[in-house]
């Protein structure tokens, strides 16, 4: 049998928000088409935010899904909000594993609450979802641009970074504001970051069956207006899509398939924003 | 005080009812004169009865009661030589030209497979060709009169993919990219160009959408993509040609290229 070359042989990617649901997705993914992985998430409780979030556990899982596909793996706890430790946690990465050419800017919160909801969710929402795309970027670009290789950049936004849905809570506003403002840093650095030949783009996706949608307390946000239960209902006849789907278009984004495409918003949405 | 558009003279197609009787109305409120067009016939493809002779012979009585001069033609945007013609004589009995608002459409219901050839062409050659043909023919004028503003109505269906109807679509979406094309092009010459995009008008034509509700019976969940953010189910004329008026004023003479939506929220939903 002859040995398919994937898309990604020898490219590492960074990834944050890794242990669990779309990221670690995205890791194995890119470890199926051949990339090694430098991981991050912070594998802690954040106070405002209701479900569950990552542990530790969960990180070691990814580690070993990676591992079992014959790839590396580099994984490590930190926060997003963390610049230091970010940093930190990449320069170890790359000192295991080789220069970065891919990130993947994952890692985010959804503290939509209905009724008692903490003060803190506003901030939190916009300094893990925001903030930390920011600092994620700004970690990786330094070493990208010093070696003069290109690279590529997907933000993780959502179709709340394009439409005006997450309710009215201070989380929800706080979502829906901190996906929009993705959007506005992944436009600026497609526009400075091209010069390099490093490419930015956003993806969009509807909801996806992850720890982070599939819990009591957002199934209990969605179930309290019935008129948004329609609102909210995908073009196509699917109620979720699976976090695969979003690897799929992220790995089309940072495999040389899509060499000349930045600056653009991919929705995974399953017609969601078309249909409104 | 004068008006805001005063000592203007505004070329309307479409003028004989509805959004264009109320952009005729409105500007001429404010001081403009009008040379108002309108093919004031039926067409066999469109179910709803279209405007009539004595419907542009009301909006010519609207405009001069308020003491505003007003030269209608019949004429079909469709026919390029009648558009010019109209322009032509209308320019030499006002003097000038200086806002221009392509207006004129029509619109019919029915999901993809029920969109005949004869549906398809008519609405593609009226709301798509028609506005062409009306660019065509007032841009020398207002290249000639040092500049202008060029208005013309798409739809927030030249935003959305609004089901069942797919020419309509088309066209309005069309609209927009000769809109961004001729800004670019007549930019040089202080023509501006924009578009407006209403939600659902309270018009004979608006209320000739009425033939959705049984197909969004039949697909309930295309239904939320009509709704209005806003508690209004349809707007008046009167709020596009409010939108339609400041674009038309120096208000906005550095607003060029703007895809100007008047639809109570229904784009951002």
């Amino acid at each position: 049998m002859t040995e398919v070359a994937g898309k990604l042989e020898g490219k590492v990617a960074f990834i944050t928000g890794a242990a669990r649901g779309q990221g670690r997705s995205h890791a194995v993914r890119l470890a199926q088409e051949g990339a090694d992985i430098i991981a991050v998430d912070l594998c802690r409780q954040i106070d405002s935010v209701a479900y569950p979030m990552a542990t530790p556990d969960d990180l070691a899982e990814t580690v070993k899904e990676v591992e079992a596909l014959d790839r590396r793996i580099a994984a490590r706890e930190a926060d997003v909000r963390d610049e230091a430790g970010l940093k930190a946690a990449f320069d170890a990465g790359v000192a295991e594993l080789g220069p970065v050419d891919i990130v993947l800017a994952n890692a985010g919160i959804a503290p939509m609450a209905l009724g008692e909801e903490l003060h803190q969710a506003w901030q939190d929402v916009i300094d893990v979802n925001l903030t930390g795309v920011f600092n994620t970027v700004e970690t990786a670009i330094p070493s990208m641009i010093e070696r003069g290789q290109g690279g590529a950049i997907v933000l993780t936004s959502s179709t709340a970074g394009i439409t005006g849905i997450g309710g009215p809570s201070r989380g929800g506003l706080g979502y829906t504001a901190s996906k929009h403002g993705v959007v506005g840093l992944m436009r600026s650095y497609a526009n400075t970051l091209a010069p390099h030949s490093i490419r930015v783009n956003s993806v969009h996706p509807t909801g996806v069956r992850t720890p982070m949608v599939v819990n009591e307390v957002m199934q209990q946000f969605l179930e309290s207006d019935p008129a948004m239960g329609q609102a909210m209902a995908n073009a196509l006849p699917v109620d979720m899509v699976e976090p695969v789907d979003i690897s799929n278009a992220i790995l089309w984004l940072v495999s040389d398939d899509g060499r000349y495409v930045t600056g653009i918003t991919v929705p995974v949405d399953a017609g969601f924003t078309n249909k409104r | 005080m004068a008006g805001r558009v005063a000592g203007k003279v505004a070329f309307i197609t479409g003028a004989g009812r509805g959004q264009g009787r109320s952009h005729a109305v409105r500007l001429a409120e404010e001081g403009a004169d009008i040379i108002a067009v309108d093919i004031c016939r039926d067409y066999d493809t469109v179910s709803y009865g279209m405007s009539t002779e004595a419907d542009l012979a009301d909006t010519v009585k609207a405009v001069e009661s308020l003491d505003r001069r007003i030269i209608a033609t019949q004429a079909d945007v469709r026919d390029a030589a009648a558009l010019n013609a109209a322009v032509g004589d209308g320019v030499a009995q006002l003097g000038h030209l200086d806002i221009v608002c392509a207006n004129a459409g029509v619109c019919t219901v029915q999901a993809w497979h029920e969109v005949t050839p004869a549906v398809w062409q008519d609405t593609l050659d009226t709301n798509l060709t028609g506005v062409w043909n009306t660019m065509v023919a007032c841009a020398p004028h207002l290249i000639a009169a040092g500049g202008g503003s060029i208005i013309c109505t798409s739809s927030t269906a030249g935003i959305k993919g609004l089901p069942f109807l797919a020419p309509y679509v088309a066209a309005k979406h069309g609209v927009v990219g000769i809109a961004r094309t001729m800004a670019n092009e007549l930019a040089q010459h202080k023509i501006r160009v924009n578009t407006v995009h209403p939600t659902g008008v309270d018009t004979p034509m608006g209320t000739g959408l009425g033939g959705l509700n049984p197909l969004i019976e039949r697909d309930q969940n295309l239904g939320p993509i009509f709704m209005n953010t806003l508690p209004v189910e349809m707007v008046d004329p009167r709020d596009i040609s409010n939108a339609v008026l400041f674009l038309a004023s120096d208000e906005a003479q550095y607003v060029t290229g703007l895809e100007f939506t008047i639809d109570a929220g229904n784009t951002i939903r």
